[in-house]
């Protein structure tokens, strides 16, 4: 029987290890499916982590070797090229690797941290036909940065998440010409920061309210047709626009990777596509915790860091045989709340605050974030701009919690 | 007053700049300022692309500028590294070129490879 096993070794998985071993847990195992650790980091050369966490600006890469330095001088073990097919009830976790083969480990605990996975052309719909040139954003990203293959030379890219408006920058400096940003929902899915730039910069246009409406090509793909949606997202007549192009991204969003969740019978939460979480980190199968990309996808890998190194610790707390109390206040939401992490806040006498993560479902200048026990108001944030593709963060005292059944998150002018 | 969002971090503050006194509102950390500032006079960004590298588990090693660069060099930067190439072992912050283009900035690796 292990004390604690981490299923995933990205950033999530890392900073869970170290946060539970600098809680007094030493024996601790990490379970990777790649050679490597630092999961997606990997394949985001570009800048811009760590500002919170390290007061400085590191490339994905540097910020994962970071934290794979703090564990070298730890008694954290790390078995890499492992894939985890599934987890028990009993916290028994089945894996197979090309050394070993099968085997099964039992643990007090088990942390999730297995991440995200891009949604592809199946996942949405899109018309016209099948040809070569076709890739998520984040397959093109792999195949520049890690083997140095650039997939295309006239790319237009469809949605406008953070992986997609990277690649429009990315590809651009190595030669090819980004054509458009399509975007169908009215504002960017992405961060500002990576409209301004990696589109703003090199002066590729974004259409926001468009969606791509006809793809053309008989064996790689020859051009798109974009059209302008109306409020039902439905394609406008009359306002089509060709592009010949030899290359579309796909940017359309991540998906939790629960499959592992779900066959342990944990419950799932709809809106985020991740585990219910109390506010250690735990999901409702006992002894067992999740963080980072699978519970909901982060755009800033410092509060991925943030939220593991909280489930490290709590896992810790469990094999210290310090356990939360039961009775849990749920989290509900209001408006454009769309949802929150943790979803239930159990009584712990040892943090002084609860974060509190969500975000909204438009974009929102000049509100008051308010949370309400039904009869009065017991916390308020001002914001002065919001938005979907950013998350936003409260610390919620837990005296201001009182002896509520529930609370209400909600955003009020 | 010139409005812009703050690109050197992903909080992306809404700014405000006074053109004659170069006075910056809106910023949460002094970062802010210095962005505003250069963003009016002469517009900066870190540049990051990947260098061949043999000998190691991957072909291609991440690097970066040292600094933010003018942005006028960034493309030019980007040709300019695909002149080198580099061999296993190399460690982060080991310097690729120093001063590249006469920007300022070294170009060093962003991963132990
Ligand atoms: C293109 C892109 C750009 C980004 N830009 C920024 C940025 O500029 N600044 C910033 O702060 N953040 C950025 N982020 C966000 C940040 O990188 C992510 O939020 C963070 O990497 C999530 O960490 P994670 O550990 O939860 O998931 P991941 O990094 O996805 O790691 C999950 C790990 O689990 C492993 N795994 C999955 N299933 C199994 C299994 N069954 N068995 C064993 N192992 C398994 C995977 O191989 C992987 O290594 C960006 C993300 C992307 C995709
Ligand atoms: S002002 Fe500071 S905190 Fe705000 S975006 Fe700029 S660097 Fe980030």
């Amino acid at each position: 029987m292990r004390d604690l096993i981490i299923v995933g070794g990205g950033p999530a998985g890392l900073a869970a290890a170290y946060g539970a071993y600098e809680k007094g847990v030493k024996d601790i195992l990490i379970l990777e499916r790649e050679d490597t650790l630092g999961g997606i980091l990997n394949q985001c050369i570009h800048n811009g982590f760590g500002l919170h966490r390290f007061k400085e600006e590191l490339s994905g890469p540097e910020y994962a070797q970071r934290y794979i330095d703090m564990l070298k001088d730890t008694t954290v073990d790390i078995l890499s090229g492992t894939t985890v097919l599934e987890l028990r009830e009993d916290r028994t976790v089945c894996a197979l690797n090309s050394r070993q083969g099968y085997f099964e480990l039992q643990a007090k605990t088990v942390i999730l941290a297995m991440g995200c996975r891009e949604r592809t052309r199946g996942a949405i719909s899109i018309p016209g036909s099948r040809p070569a040139g076709v890739f998520t954003a984040g397959a093109a990203q792999k195949y520049l940065n890690m083997e140095g293959y650039l997939c295309g030379k006239r790319v237009v890219v469809l949605g406008s998440g953070d992986i997609g408006l990277i690649m429009a920058r990315r590809m651009t400096l190595e030669g090819a010409k980004v054509l458009a940003c399509v975007e169908v929902m009215p504002y960017s899915g992405g961060l500002t920061r990576n409209i301004v730039q990696c589109l703003e910069d090199f002066g590729i246009p974004l259409y926001l309210s468009h969606t791509v409406t006809d793809v053309r090509g008989d064996r790689r793909l020859t051009g798109v047709t974009v059209s302008k949606v109306d409020e039902n997202r439905n394609p406008i007549p009359g306002t089509e626009m060709d592009f010949d192009c030899d290359t579309l991204l796909l940017s359309v969003g991540l998906i939790p990777e629960n499959e592992l969740t779900r066959g342990a019978g944990i419950e799932i939460d709809p809106r985020t596509n991740g585990p219910l979480v109390y506010d250690n980190m735990e999901t409702t199968l006992e002894g067992v915790f999740a963080c980072g990309n699978v519970v909901h996808v982060h755009d800033l890998v410092d509060y991925v860091s943030e939220e593991a190194a909280r489930a490290g610790a709590s896992a810790a707390n469990r094999i210290l045989g310090k356990i939360p109390e039961h009775r849990a206040v749920h989290i509900k939401t209001d408006g454009a709340v769309s949802y929150t992490v943790p979803q239930y806040i159990r009584e712990n006498a040892e943090e002084k605050t609860v974060s509190l993560s969500f975000r909204v479902r438009k974009i929102l200048d000049d509100v008051k974030i308010q949370v309400s026990d039904g009869q009065r108001t017991v916390f308020t944030a001002k914001r002065t701009h919001m938005a979907p593709g950013e998350m936003e963060k409260i610390q919620l005292p837990r005296e201001a919690i009182g002896d509520a059944r529930d609370l209400t998150v909600s955003v009020e002018k | 007053m010139k409005e812009m969002i703050c690109v050197t971090c992903p909080k992306g503050c809404r700014l405000k700049i006074d053109e004659q006194t170069l006075k910056v509102s809106g910023n949460s950390c002094p970062r802010g300022t210095v962005y505003a500032q250069n963003e009016l006079t002469d517009p900066k960004r870190v540049v990051t692309t990947t260098v061949p590298v043999s000998g190691a588990i991957l072909p291609r090693c991440p690097v970066r500028t040292s600094a933010p660069v003018s942005k006028k060099l960034m493309i030019k930067i980007v040709q300019e590294l695909k002149k080198y190439s580099l061999t296993s072992p190399v460690k982060v912050g080991q310097v690729v070129v120093e001063n590249i283009l006469g920007s300022g900035a070294d170009v060093i690796v962003t991963r132990n490879l």
